[in-house]
Parts: C-alpha cells; sequence; structure tokens
C-alpha cells in the first residue's frame, strides 16, 4: 500500500522514474535493517532460524526470543520510523518549510506533558502500577497530544488556517507545556523521573505485541487517506490562491493533512516516546535523493522506517551496554540539521 | 451547454472587503462570454482584489459572482477549475521542480483518483508549452528561469488547464516589450481559436487598448469608467483615474487609442 502512495504523480513524468528508483531503494534498505534489527542481539537469530521460528519448527527458546522480544521490537521501530516518516514529509510540504516538523503541531510536548504526569502522579504506587502505568501511558500520552494539536490548530484559526500563523502558535504552546513537563519532573520523586526521563528520550525496550496494534491499525488508516492528498500537496506548493484557482479545496486539504500528521505522530510518540529528528531528518534525505522540491512520501516513510531500526539496533547492539534508540537519532539529526541551516544561509547569500 | 447569451461572469451587488478595509461596495459587472476585457486603474485600485473576486478566491462580503449563470458560492472548487482559470499577481515558484512538471500541474483540476494522468493531458502540456515559446526550457529548473521565461511558463500553466474563461492579473509584468506582446498576441489568439474569454489587469494603457474590446477602469472604490478602448480613455477619465494629464491620439499601427502624456516643463532641482 505504501509503494503506492506517490503512484500516481510518480506515473506521469521522467522525474517519476526517479521518486520510484528512490522509493525502491528505500524499501530494500528497511528489509536489510529489519533482517539485521531481528538476527542481532543477545543471540545470533540468523534468517534461517527466523523463517523456522516463524514456522514454528525451530527450537523453543528461539521461537521464545523471536517472538517475545526481537519481533514486536523490530516491528515497532518499522511503524515508529514510518509514521513519523509520513508526518514529517505532509508537514514539511503543507508549511512549506523545510525545518518544520510535526513537533511544530504541539502534538509531541502535549503528549509528554500527559506521559510524564502519567509517571509523577499516577506512578506513586509503582507496585501496583506498572502494568497499568504500561496500559496507561500511551493512552494519556494519545489523549494529550491529540488535545494539544487540536488546542494549537483551533487557537491559529481565523477563517482558515494559514501555515505560518499555525508554527507560530505552535511554537508558543510547545514552550509553555515544556515549562510544564519540566516542573513535573521537579516535583517527581527520584525513580519517577528517571522513569520519565527515559520516556522522553524516545525508548523502544519494553515494547510487546500490545505496543505495536494502535500503531500499525493508525498507519493502515492513515496511509491510503495521505495518499489521497498527494496531487494537492504537490499543487499547494505553488501558493494559497494559485492552489485553489486549480481547483484545490484548501481548507479541507489542509486540515485534512495536518489531521493525518497529527494522529501518525501521536501514533509514534504513544509506543515509543518521542523519537527525535527522525520527522525532521528522513522527508528532507528522501526529496535530495529523489531531486524533488518536496519530499515524496512512501520514500519519507520507508527511510523513516529504516533509520528507527538501525538506531535502535546499534543503540542495542553497539555498546556494551543500551542507548535509547532517541538518543543515538538525535546525535545522528542535530548534526545534519546544523549542516543544513548552513547551507541554507550559504544558499541565501550567494542568490 | 450553457446559453451562449448568458454572461460568461456576472458580479452583482458586490463588496468587497479585507479585515479592515472595503475596497468596492454594490459593484455590478457582467463579462460577455467570448470578450477579452480589461481592468486598469492605478496602484491599489482594487484590481487585483475584483479579479480574486470573480475566481472565488475572495469570498464577497455581500453580492454574489455567478459563473455561466450558476453562483460560484457552493459549487466545487474543483469543477470551478475546469471551467475558470487564475493566475495570481504572485505565483509561489516551488524549488527542484522541472518547468514541465510546473506547467503540468494545470492539469490538477482534470485529474482525480479514478482519471490519473493520460496522453490528453500529456498533449495539453505540450501543446502550452509549445505555444508560449519555452517548449525548448521544459526540463530546466523552473527556479533557474528569468523573470521574463518564468512568467511565460505560468501563462503555459494557466494554457494548460484548457477552461473557457481565463484571468490573468499582470500576465506581462517581467517581460520586455517583445515578450509583452507575444504573451497579449497568445491572449488574443487564444479567444480568437477557442473563443475564451479572457479577464486580464495590465497597467499599459495603449497595450490594454490594443488587445482589449473592453476596458474597465477603476479606481475611488468604484467602476470609474466602462466600455471599448475609444469610448473610455479620454484625458477626463486619464486624470480622474491616474491624475495623468494626457493626450489620446490614434495609434499609427492599429488604430486604437494611444496615450501619450504630456511633459511639464523642466524644474529646477
Ligand atoms: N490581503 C489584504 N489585506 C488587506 N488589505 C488588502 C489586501 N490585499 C489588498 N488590500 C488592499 O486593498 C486595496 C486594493 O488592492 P489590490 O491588490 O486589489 O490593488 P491593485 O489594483 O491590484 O493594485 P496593483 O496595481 O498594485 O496590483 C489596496 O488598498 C490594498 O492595500
Ligand atoms: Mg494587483
Amino acid at each position: 500500500m505504501i509503494a503506492q502512495l506517490d503512484a500516481r504523480t510518480g506515473s506521469r513524468r521522467r522525474r517519476g522514474s526517479r521518486t520510484a528508483t528512490v522509493t525502491i531503494a528505500a524499501a530494500i534498505a528497511m528489509l536489510a535493517a529489519v533482517v539485521l534489527g531481528v538476527a542481532i542481539g543477545s543471540t545470533w537469530l540468523p534468517l534461517g532460524d527466523v523463517v523456522r521460528a516463524l514456522l514454528g519448527i525451530a527450537d523453543r527458546t528461539q521461537e521464545f526470543i523471536l517472538l517475545t522480544f526481537r519481533l514486536p521490537r523490530v516491528v515497532c521501530a518499522v511503524l515508529v520510523g514510518a509514521c513519523l516518516g509520513l508526518a514529517g514529509a505532509l508537514t514539511q510540504t503543507f508549511s512549506r518549510n523545510p525545518l518544520a516538523t510535526p513537533d511544530i503541531l504541539g502534538v509531541t510536548s502535549g503528549a509528554a506533558v500527559g506521559a510524564v504526569a502519567t509517571i509523577v502522579i499516577g506512578g506513586g504506587t509503582y507496585a501496583v502500577g506498572s502494568s497499568l502505568l504500561g496500559f496507561g501511558i500511551p493512552a494519556v500520552a494519545t489523549v494529550f497530544g491529540l488535545a494539544t494539536a487540536a488546542f494549537v490548530y483551533g487557537l491559529s484559526w481565523r477563517g482558515g488556517v494559514d501555515s505560518y500563523r499555525l508554527i507560530l502558535t505552535g511554537i508558543g504552546v510547545t514552550a509553555t507545556l515544556t515549562g510544564l513537563t519540566s516542573y513535573l519532573l521537579l516535583q517527581a520523586q527520584i525513580t519517577q523521573a528517571a522513569a520519565a526521563a527515559h520516556w522522553l528520550t524516545g525508548s523502544l525496550s519494553g515494547v510487546s505485541w500490545t505496543s505495536v496494534w494502535p500503531v500499525l491499525v493508525v498507519l493502515v488508516v492513515v496511509t491510503p487517506i495521505a495518499a489521497a492528498q498527494s496531487s494537492a500537496l504537490e499543487v499547494s506548493g505553488l501558493g494559497d490562491d494559485l492552489s485553489v484557482g486549480l481547483g484545490v479545496a484548501l481548507h479541507r486539504h489542509r486540515l485534512i493533512v495536518i489531521a493525518c500528521a497529527v494522529v501518525l505522530t501521536s501514533a509514534a510518540v504513544s509506543a515509543s516516546g518521542p523519537v527525535d529528528f527522525v520527522a525532521f531528518v528522513t522527508p528532507q534525505l528522501a526529496a535530495r535523493l529523489a531531486r524533488r522540491g518536496r519530499p515524496p512520501l512512501a520514500a519519507s516513510a520507508l527511510l523513516g522506517a529504516s533509520l528507527v531500526v538501525v538506531a535502535d539496533l546499534v543503540g542495542r547492539a553497539a555498546l556494551p551496554w543500551e542507548v535509547p534508540v532517541g538518543i543515538v537519532t538525535a546525535i545522528v539529526g542535530a548534526p545534519y540539521l546544523l549542516w543544513l541551516i548552513s547551507r541554507h544561509r550559504s544558499q541565501e547569500r550567494t542568490s | 451547454m450553457t446559453d451562449t447569451r448568458t454572461p460568461a461572469l456576472e458580479a452583482r451587488d458586490l463588496t468587497l472587503a479585507y479585515e479592515h478595509a472595503v475596497v468596492f461596495e454594490h459593484l455590478d459587472l457582467t463579462i460577455e462570454r467570448g470578450s477579452v476585457t480589461t481592468f486598469v486603474g492605478s496602484n491599489g485600485s482594487g484590481k487585483s482584489t475584483l479579479l480574486k473576486a470573480l475566481a472565488r478566491l475572495l469570498a464577497p462580503r455581500a453580492g454574489s459572482v455567478l459563473l455561466d449563470g450558476e453562483p460560484l458560492h457552493g459549487q466545487s472548487t474543483r469543477a470551478i477549475a475546469r471551467r475558470l482559470a487564475i493566475l495570481p499577481q504572485k505565483p509561489l515558484t516551488p524549488s527542484a521542480t522541472s518547468v514541465r512538471d510546473l506547467v503540468s500541474r494545470g492539469r490538477h483540476p482534470h485529474q482525480s483518483l479514478l482519471r490519473p494522468w493520460t496522453t490528453t493531458d500529456a498533449a495539453a502540456v505540450e501543446a502550452a508549452l509549445a505555444a508560449t515559446g519555452i517548449a525548448e526550457l521544459a526540463d530546466r529548473d523552473a527556479a533557474s528561469l528569468s523573470g521574463g521565461q518564468l512568467q511565460r511558463a505560468w501563462i503555459a500553466l494557466v494554457l494548460a488547464q484548457e477552461t473557457p474563461v481565463v484571468l490573468l492579473d499582470e500576465p506581462t509584468t517581467f517581460l520586455d516589450l517583445s515578450h509583452q506582446l507575444d504573451v497579449l498576441r497568445l491572449v488574443r489568439s487564444m479567444n480568437a481559436e477557442r473563443g475564451t474569454t479572457i479577464v486580464m489587469v495590465l497597467h499599459d494603457l495603449s497595450l490594454a487598448a490594443r488587445f482589449s474590446d473592453r476596458l474597465v477602469v477603476l479606481g475611488q472604490g468604484r467602476v470609474l469608467a466602462d466600455g471599448t478602448p475609444w469610448h473610455v480613455l479620454t484625458p477626463g477619465v486619464l486624470r480622474e483615474a491616474f491624475a495623468l494629464d494626457a493626450m489620446v491620439i490614434p495609434d499609427p499601427a492599429t488604430g486604437t487609442p494611444l496615450v501619450v502624456p504630456h511633459e511639464p516643463a523642466l524644474r529646477s532641482i
């Protein structure tokens, strides 16, 4: 299904073939990352054993490791990465800003307040709470994330939403909520603060099939809706007036795109906490590889999935101790951001 | 099809306003099918505002706009886009987009999930590239074009839309005189060959007079004059609309009115 995301626009012209190539390459990269991610760990599980375990003819230990730990974690990494990559591509396109991420819509900071509040306030009775928390944190994070996004959208509505006002409102609301999160952390006991900080860095440790299903459902539902906006996204790069002139129902289009980005981000953040920079880096990478002005949706999603799987793998297997996936992506993403900004500046100066 | 006597566009009792400023009140205007109409007026007189309202880009505060006799309000924006095209004054040039891709976006209203890109679309794009004389630039990055080349690409985009009504806001800005003439001749031939109804905004009064059936002079929040170029371009109207002291003589090449400003004696500075 993902492969059809850009198919309509892609089938058009020569440029489409390059996008198709990049999309296929990204899909292969993702598959390779998944194979490695499943194989590597405390126990080495080569592809043959994996297939045997899936068919139920491997030994019990291998089957247990694969189905209980390895597979849900890698599948979750794929889904979280795909959600973030797609959400990032949608946000950067509708805002016409290559530096924008879905975080500007307030989802992430809202989810963070919800999650940290659950841990700090609800986590007092840790013995009773631990399984309850596992279910509670994603649910509360989702509700807070969606509510914040709705609030930001509502606040920037003035007979329509323009992306500039939306970004400024989002920045303001995010700053307030980040302050609130810090305050909650200060009020917390040390174990709760540690648990909250762990959530805030974005981590896939402790992921089980329960975390996988909601993200999968969201991705399966949202992807075709986003794909249907693909050609309108292309036209909307020509400015508001010409977009309407070419038959794009701008307010509806923008609402759909923002809602898709928000729901995708919210699903990803609820499953893993905020995994930084994926939504920002992978759409830009996809756009550059495809030599297109706007990030291709499918390739962004596939590259996002590859990045999160590999980053998680590096975080758990490259060092003697485990590093959360969010830290690995931040270490990769931050220099890329700086490089992009410096290039942006020097281009502006020369032109 | 609609009755040929129904006007292509009609503004009825239109009040147009931005948040704090009313631009027009109770304005009525009829655009005949198959005509070339040009809005002229000084900067800020509301030419773009009126054009946007005719193209449903600006919702009127009161009154209505009819396209082929049907109110724009309540029609799907895509259905309108198949019958009416508009080139706004300031479109955005997307990055890393070839000229052909840019022009292809003119086909957007004709496509849907059930009707993807076809050879008809490709043919319309190639014809538009050829008609605007930018076929050899088709594979260049649009952002790398000169102002005049880019302007022709925008016109090609609107041509590719293949609508019976075309609105153009200052299609000749950035163009040298010879390319201005090319664009206006292209506009006239669209009108002559396809019967396209044209409404445009121009600043050069003599060119407007040469290429239009009808001029509408806007100023002071209303229509100051409306009619054939010879009827409208009088010294009195020019003084009222532009605070311009000029004489109007027949253009030796075409016989259309030519506006020749008087020159006051040089003052020492
Ligand atoms: N988006 C806007 N918000 C508020 N006021 C506006 C807006 N656009 C135009 N105006 C005002 O409406 C009036 C008419 O503007 P309009 O752009 O229609 O003029 P114009 O005749 O097209 O001028 P020009 O020849 O400079 O293009 C001006 O006073 C202008 O300041
Ligand atoms: Mg104007």
